[in-house]
């Protein structure tokens, strides 16, 4: 039973948030709501009538639209194509169609461009095509699953605005998420939902972050950081001068890193911080071999892995958490033993020589299953019908099983419920104690402040600056993001240091400090 | 941490549900598949029960077991040569060409030499598989270098190879003529395979090198790195990449592979039956191939039962003709049965995998123990 005893009241105009733990049963509910589902008993009335929604063709006639959280878009079609696709019948596929894409993308200030294709368009454009889609199907009731999981925060700024102008317009917004500060500052009233119940409904103003984690996962959470560092002066990865050239998708090749340097030592995270789509992504598929830089030096312990092939990279002890575990980590049709083997399938206890050990490979994952506490009903069920969350713990338990010299986790806990989360977060400081290196990117600034030892900031292909995790807020960290501020942060205090001014002794952490060695020059900005 | 009890852990295996479902795919096209023949047949005007007992009579004989069993060695070879490539989901099309190119190629050398048979025949096999290999291998790299799509190029090179062989077919080139037939020159007698003893007909011997491909299908892909590589290729090209498998040599090693393993789809009949390549030769044993390589899901045994099943259905077909049943029904009956296997499977696909999202969610609702243990995780 994925869902029990769901009580919950949304009114009109007003933006209701949906929160709970990644299989709390969220996408059970809205499926229900869109149709998808029966539910085996319960009503659900829509304007105090009752209705009975059999498929989202019902939903949809009622004026229920459901934005998924995976997009469902025609890559090779225009905006206009995708948006009539299915609902040619409303106001046909030329000019009424455009007068009407027009008429409800200035209503709510949507900034639609109907002839772009949307192969061109980035994440958020794309998810205003999904929310321009189900309004011009006619929906007043929006229901968005997950809509912030695939945006960075300015866009997810940029779709509040949106959800607001269409409370305005009196329309209702069920908004799925489990990220608490944004719930926060969007919703009117907050549902939580916790084992396929709700637990109870809040105001923004009555509630904290804190409280509503806690209603979530249904206990006291543990407090969130215990800083005491581990950073040895032994370098474990060492990058230097690596420069990489893309073409994008107008055909247009501009570089994508520019001189990157750094070096991880045993025992550190380096947090990589920095706006989506800045050379992030290129970094860590440099590093990992999937993309080969121009020039440049790749160095793990002293040994020079600029042109080895990911399997040999990852032989000498480089685990990889990607950043879209579905599609980088995980086989989602195979058994979960068999997504252990994967990406290690050269390594005992995987296989044996040129053969493969099943058994091994079975055993270590109940292992896994076990220590990671994998919720799972057993290992030969396929990994796509784990929740999120459980393959992430999958997938981080695989990458540190084979004692890693250096874990490149990108964006460990995107889309992890904060059960999860806080696991996966002490799995990292645990293996950091033991000695590993972390090259950390996320794009959750409280997570890189609160794991990171050392944080850089990477801008169009450059590591433009760096600061302390522990002398510096997100929003300071932020404005570096985005080009304002560049070479050594520094808490505020009085006089901001210029670029490149060297860190102030003393001032906040000096133990930060001492642990900058002259490997770090190389990140300063260039 | 401990957990509750009968989960994950503990010595499972068999899972009850688990051999339901996967009976229930081929059962449920069987029926189906058997239920629509018969309103086609009924359609028709005939009474379709005694069409499947005059198949069921005549396929039962003897002399038409061995029939059938001859006829599904190459039908087998075809289909997993193209298994290969759908386990890494390339579209191998060019099967026909690959193996009739193959044993031209094959009966051009082992016409031309004359050794004793443990060399010989050797010989012919390995030149097939080369033969087979490179024909399927430009495939391979034309998709890695260039980007053309490897059902495009394998079509294109099926036709090629038909002309080839149509070019060096003839008098004074490769081949003699013999009434209205060319072909290439007879095998010497050495160079032929033995056969099985078996009454009234003799099975050809060639059944082992099916066995043996069968075999080697099971081990390499189940149970050898190389096997989860290629799987892994097959089921995500993302996740491959990043998990350390070349995409570009893999799809090239198995474009090769399964040309290699086509080139044998031509043996049975040249040395066990025709001794030469002539315009007789079989064609089309490929895309036989990919209807069987579908039937039998890509497993070793299942394409084992598809290629029995195809040659039951040919055999017993042109009895059907005696009885005045019409001549295309069988070709229906073969659609009508991949039609089905292929539906039955992703439906009960399908099916299964919402039962064990099913039974995942359950599994959270049902441990309260849960809460507290995550607490305990974290603290």
């Amino acid at each position: 039973m994925a869902n029990h005893d769901i009580g919950i009241t949304v009114r009109r105009g007003t933006v209701h948030a949906l929160v709970g733990e990644n299989g709390a049963g969220k996408s059970t509910l809205m499926k229900i709501l869109y149709g998808m589902q029966k539910p085996d008993e319960g009503t659900i009335a829509l304007d105090g009538e009752e209705v009975s929604l059999h498929t989202p063709a019902d939903a949809i006639a009622r004026g229920i639209g459901m934005v998924h959280q995976h997009f469902m878009l025609a890559d090779n079609l225009t905006v206009l194509e995708n948006t009539v696709l299915g609902a040619e019948r409303l106001h046909g596929i030329a000019g009424r169609a455009r007068a009407r894409i027009q008429e409800i993308s200035e209503k709510y200030g949507l900034g639609i461009r109907v002839d772009t294709l949307v192969e061109d368009l980035g994440v958020a454009d794309r998810q205003r095509v999904e929310i321009l889609k189900v309004l011009y199907r006619g929906a007043r009731t929006l229901i968005l699953d997950e809509p912030t999981a695939v945006l960075v925060p300015q866009e997810v700024d940029a779709l509040f605005d949106n959800l607001r102008e269409l409370k305005a317009e009196g329309l209702t917004v069920l908004f799925i998420s489990h990220k608490l500060g944004e719930v926060m500052s969007v919703a009117d009233e907050i549902t939580v939902i916790r084992r396929g119940t709700t637990v109870e409904t809040l105001t923004p103003e009555r509630t904290s972050p804190r409280q509503l984690a806690e209603l979530m996962v249904g206990s006291e959470l543990p407090s969130p950081e215990t800083r005491e560092s581990t950073v040895t002066d032994v370098p474990v990865l060492r990058v230097d001068g690596l420069r990489l050239a893309a073409t994008d998708g107008d055909g247009v090749a501009r570089t994508v890193l520019d001189g990157v340097s750094f070096t991880i030592h045993r025992g550190e995270v380096l947090g990589i911080a920095g706006v989506e789509g800045n050379g992030q992504a290129e970094l860590v598929e440099a590093v990992i071999g999937i993309r080969e830089p121009e020039s440049g030096a790749v160095e793990l312990d002293g040994t020079d892995l600029a042109h080895a092939s990911t399997r040999t990279r990852r032989e000498q002890g480089i685990g990889y958490i990607p950043e879209d575990r579905q599609r980088h980590a995980l086989l989602l049709e195979a058994p979960l033993w068999e997504n252990r083997i994967l990406g290690h399938v050269t390594e005992a206890p995987n296989s044996r020589g040129r053969l493969l050990d099943p058994r091994g490979a079975r055993r270590d994952t109940e292992r896994i299953v076990e220590e990671y506490d994998v919720r799972t009903p057993g290992i030969d069920v396929p990994a796509a019908s784990l929740s999120g969350g459980n393959q992430q713990k999958l997938i981080v338990g695989r990458e540190m099983s084979h004692e890693p010299k250096l874990l490149i986790a990108a964006h460990p806990t995107r889309g992890v419920d904060v059960g999860a989360q806080a696991q996966i977060w002490d799995q990292i400081r645990q293996a950091r104690r033991e000695g590993l290196a972390v090259l950390l990117v996320s794009a959750d600034l409280d997570e890189l402040i609160g794991l990171s030892d050392t944080l850089r900031v990477m801008y169009r292909g450059a590591l433009v600056a760096d600061a302390d995790p522990a002398a510096i807020t997100p929003e300071e960290l932020g404005s570096a993001m985005t080009g304002a501020a560049s070479g050594h942060l520094v808490h505020e205090d009085d006089e901001p240091p210029g670029p490149g001014a060297p860190p102030l002794p003393g001032q906040r952490s000096p133990q930060a400090d001492e642990e900058r060695g002259p490997d770090d020059e190389g990140g300063e900005a260039r | 941490m401990t957990r509750p009890a009968g989960r994950g852990s503990g010595p499972r295996r068999i899972d009850p549900q688990a051999v339901v479902q996967a009976l229930a795919a081929p059962l449920l096209a069987i029926v189906a598949a058997l239920a629509i023949t018969s309103l086609v047949i009924g359609a028709t005007g005939k009474d379709p029960f005694h069409a499947f007992q005059v198949m069921l009579d005549f396929g039962s004989k003897s002399d038409s077991q061995i029939w059938i069993v001859n006829k599904a060695i190459p039908y087998y070879l075809s289909a997993v040569a193209v298994a290969v490539g759908f386990r890494m989901n390339l579209f191998n099309i060019g099967v026909d060409g690959q193996y009739r190119i193959a044993a031209f190629a094959a009966a051009v050398v082992g016409g031309a030499v004359s050794l004793p048979g443990f060399l010989a025949l050797p010989l012919v096999l390995l030149t097939a598989m080369v033969v087979g290999a490179v024909w399927a291998g430009i495939a391979g790299v034309l998709r890695t270098t260039r980007g053309v799509s490897e059902v495009i190029t394998t079509i294109m090179l099926n036709s090629i190879a038909g002309s080839l062989i149509g070019y060096f077919l003839q008098e004074g080139r490769l081949a003699e003529k013999e009434g209205n037939l060319f072909h290439t020159p007879y095998l010497p007698e050495a160079t032929r395979f033995f056969t099985l003893p078996t009454d009234p007909d003799p099975i050809y011997g060639t059944i082992l090198i099916a066995l043996v491909i069968g075999v080697a299908y099971w081990f390499v892909l189940g149970r050898t790195r190389f096997g989860f590589d290629l799987r892994a290729v097959g089921r995500s090209e993302s996740a491959a990449t990043a998990s350390g498998v070349s995409v570009r040599r893999m799809i090239v090693t198995s474009m090769v592979l399964s040309g290699a393993v086509a080139g044998l789809v031509g043996m049975p009949t040249l040395l066990n039956e025709s001794f030469n390549y002539g315009t007789d030769f079989p064609a089309g044993i490929g895309f036989t191939g990919i209807a069987i390589a579908l039937l039998g899901r890509n497993h070793p045994i299942g394409m084992a039962l598809g290629a029995l099943l195809w040659g039951f259905l040919e055999r017993t077909g042109t009895q059907l003709e005696f009885e005045g049943y019409a001549q295309e029904i069988v070709g229906v009956m073969q659609g009508v049965i991949v039609l089905c296997v292929v539906i039955a499977y992703e439906v009960v696909r399908r099916y299964g995998l919402r039962r064990q999202q099913r039974e995942v969610g359950a599994e959270l609702a049902a441990s309260p123990g849960a809460g507290g243990e995550k607490a305990e995780v974290s603290a």
